[in-house]
């Protein structure tokens, strides 16, 4: 099974690295990684979806709160949570096509952002389910250039822990 | 007052409470050994790097401090590899410190250059790189609270050269910032109660004990618990001293060459009580078909380790000393006659006996035997890896804690002789003695060396066949005696000894064992024997890796002949 992991992680260099090292020495299947600054300075939140039974995504959660600069990692596939992802998808169109691929965009609210002179640029956000949907159907105009950024997360309603520095005396 | 980077390492390192450095010097450390005779700090100079990173972690190990070795950029920091994975394998608290080179030169293959921290990134606790004199006092106080702190464990400081020579002002600082580092865990109450009704209710209890409860000091409080409950005790490898080998209660090592009796126990008990161990697959044989009919009670301070080999039935995170201490008022006496007398004759049927009992030729576990009577099972033993450290985990019955420093969980021939120098150097007053087969003592014999330099008064037994032993055996057991790329031809140990300056003897013969092993005893300075035992003798009992503990071959016995 599919799992999305949110795990929130210290600014330093390198930490990007472990992680991923971890990934690959133990042999953990991870889908796909999103990282970015989170509302607190030096601490950066990272989304990460992993294909495994239960045992594995316990032992990926466990391995992964081992290494010094992760701080928590939390399992929210089971969890009310709101995921996204944004695509952006460079599709062939010209002439009468560009009506019927705009038209498309709409229905899916996402948008062209850079027009050329036989192509389109565009931009969509939603599950990934929805970004799947929205490639499917453009997929015969001839789909020239894809770029995701794998799904990031965030639970409804909860408020993040506070990061405490644990100052030892 | 300002102080260099190299200044800095050592203020820091003496404010730790640091006496001994163990190492090698370097283009990249040139400055930090430059500065080292303004400090009160021995530089034990080794011959080789691993053998740096091996007598630091033998150094912890033996005095519970954290270890330091040091060596320089490139094939210095490359060298310490293998002794950094040995330490991560035994959770050894190390600080290794290399250098490296000048950070404006840093990733563009200079001479000497190595991502050191790339490259040991799976085999540390943590690792750093410093490249900013301002941040490398609070680095030295982070890697020396992540060593020794929670789960131990190695750390690796990198510096750069311009960083040993910058200067900066220095106060050491009195605490760390890392936030997501929690390494105490006290063991929750509710889940040390349960674990004492599940410990009571139980009529076939066994604690297998591991080297977190050495690590945690709790060895007084597990022997008190089993001898309160009648609880029978096995342990890991490096668990060996948690309960002297003597002890009625005691049924010695579990695992692939361990007892009949404790892996019989194993197999066969109720409740297993597994305190600080992390069920490695040499001690649980095919983990399917462990403990089949025990309650699990797992224990140990690292999250990760619960449920990662053996799924339990009630998982507890936290110290094993202080699970031990909050346990033991809530166990009920016991006497579980029935149980213990069901050991005991598996102990008669092990066979145990029966290699000490060969008058012709001269075996192995006989010399081992033999060293144990002659020190009564009381001097720090350092082991190095194959037939030579098991037949000592079987015939040495150690009567105290911590009085065995082995390789367990990378395995790693070459380790004993180093080890043991930092265990001499750590403790002066204690009779060290170094178990090391002919193919071990090769991989790092040049410390004989430093053995001397150091005035070190090892007592080195070399258990000589001739063969690399362990890998011998699994050729003969499963690769129809096809003994290829096992057989040593060896050098005259003893007259190698003699050429470093250590008094070297050789034993050909049984008579021969005791007279040497007293003459050692009696030689103020180190002293290397040379035992050339029976080439083909083998390790039993011993579990087929793979297969169930109740699988054991067992030693054959002669009166079926």
């Amino acid at each position: 099974m599919r799992h999305t992991l949110v795990a929130a992680v210290e600014d330093k260099p390198g930490v990007l690295n472990r992680m991923v090292s971890l990934f690959r020495r133990r042999r953990y299947n991870i889908e796909s990684l999103a990282v970015g600054h989170s509302e607190t300075p030096g601490i950066s939140r990272m989304t990460f979806v992993v294909e495994g039974d239960d045992r594995v995504i316990e032992q990926v959660k466990k391995q992964l709160e081992k290494l010094v600069n992760v701080i928590e990692v939390r399992d929210v596939t089971g969890e009310p949570a709101v995921i996204r992802e944004l695509a952006l998808i460079r599709v062939r169109a010209t002439g009468e096509q560009r009506g019927e691929v705009a038209q498309l965009v709409e229905l899916y609210r996402a948008r062209v952002v850079d027009v050329d002179h036989d192509s389109l640029m565009v931009e969509v956000t939603g599950t990934e389910e929805k970004v799947n949907h929205l490639i499917t159907l453009l997929e015969p105009f001839g789909i020239e250039e894809i770029v995701r950024t794998g799904p990031v997360a965030m639970v409804r309603g909860a408020r993040p822990k506070e990061f405490r520095m644990n100052v030892l005396k | 007052m300002k102080r260099t980077g190299a200044e800095i390492l050592w203020e820091s390192l003496v404010a730790e409470g640091v006496e001994v450095v163990f190492g090698i010097c370097g283009g990249a450390v040139i400055h930090i050994t430059d500065a080292l005779p303004r400090y009160p700090i021995r530089f034990v100079l080794m011959r080789h790097e691993q053998a740096a990173a091996h007598a630091a972690d033998g150094y912890a190990r033996a005095t519970g401090r954290v270890g330091v070795c040091l060596a320089t950029s490139g094939p210095g920091a490359t060298n310490l590899v293998t002794g950094i994975a040995t330490a991560y394998m035994d959770s050894s608290p190390l600080l290794a410190v290399t250098g490296q080179v000048p950070t404006p030169v840093v990733g563009t293959d200079a001479f000497q250059e190595t991502d050191i921290t790339g490259i040991t990134l799976p085999i540390t606790k943590h690792n750093y790189l410093v490249t900013d004199i301002f941040d490398l006092a609070r680095t030295l106080k982070e890697a020396f609270h992540l060593a020794r702190t929670g789960r131990p464990g190695p750390v690796l400081v990198d510096i750069a050269k311009d960083v040993q020579a910058a200067e900066t002002g220095f106060s050491y600082p009195e605490g760390v910032e890392l936030p997501g580092y929690i390494p105490e865990r006290p063991p929750p109450e509710a889940l040390v109660r349960r674990a004492a009704e599940l410990l009571n209710a139980a009529e076939r209890p066994l604690i297998l004990a591991g080297h977190g409860v050495l690590l945690a000091g709790g060895h007084a409080e597990l022997v008190a618990l089993a001898e309160r409950g009648k609880i029978p005790v096995a342990t890991t490898l490096l668990g060996i001293g948690v309960i002297p080998g003597t002890h009625p209660l005691s049924l010695g090592m579990a695992g692939m060459h361990g007892t009949l009796q404790a892996n019989r126990a194993i197999q066969a008990c109720d409740l297993l009580l597994a305190v600080g161990t992390r069920f490695d697959d040499r001690v649980t044989g095919n983990p399917r078909t462990f403990a089949p009919h025990a309650t699990i009670v797992h224990v140990d301070i690292d999250p990760a380790e619960i449920g990662k080999n053996v799924a339990p039935d009630l998982a507890i995170v936290g110290d094993a000393g202080e699970f031990l201490r909050a346990l033991l008022p809530l166990a009920e006496p016991g006497d579980r006659r029935d149980w213990l007398a069901e050991i005991e004759s598996w102990r008669r049927e092990s066979g145990w006996e029966i290699p000490l009992q060969e008058e012709e030729k001269l075996l192995p576990q006989y010399v081992i035997h033999e060293i144990w009577r002659a020190t009564e099972g009381k001097v720090l033993m350092v082991t190095d890896v194959g037939q030579n450290q098991m037949w000592e985990a079987q015939y040495y019955l150690h009567e105290l804690p911590g009085s065995l420093i082995t390789s367990g969980g990378l395995g790693t021939m070459g380790f004993a002789l180093p080890a043991a120098i930092g265990a001499q150097v750590g403790r002066p007053d204690t009779q060290v003695w170094v178990i090391v087969g002919d193919g071990g003592i090769q991989m790092t014999i040049q410390e004989l060396a430093t053995v001397v330099q150091e005035g070190l008064p090892l007592k080195i037994a070399v258990i000589n066949n001739g063969f690399l032993g362990m890998v011998r055996q699994w050729q003969e057991l499963f690769f129809d005696r096809n003994y290829c790329a096992t057989c040593l031809r060896n050098p005259d140990f003893a007259r190698v000894a003699e050429a470093y300056g250590i008094r070297g003897l050789r034993v050909r013969q049984r008579h021969e064992v005791r007279v040497a092993i007293q003459e050692a005893l009696e030689t103020e300075g180190p002293v290397l024997i040379d035992f050339h035992v029976e080439q083909e003798a083998n390790v039993f009992p011993m579990v087929a890796p793979g297969r169930p503990l109740s699988e054991m071959i067992l030693p054959e016995r002669k009166e079926a002949r």
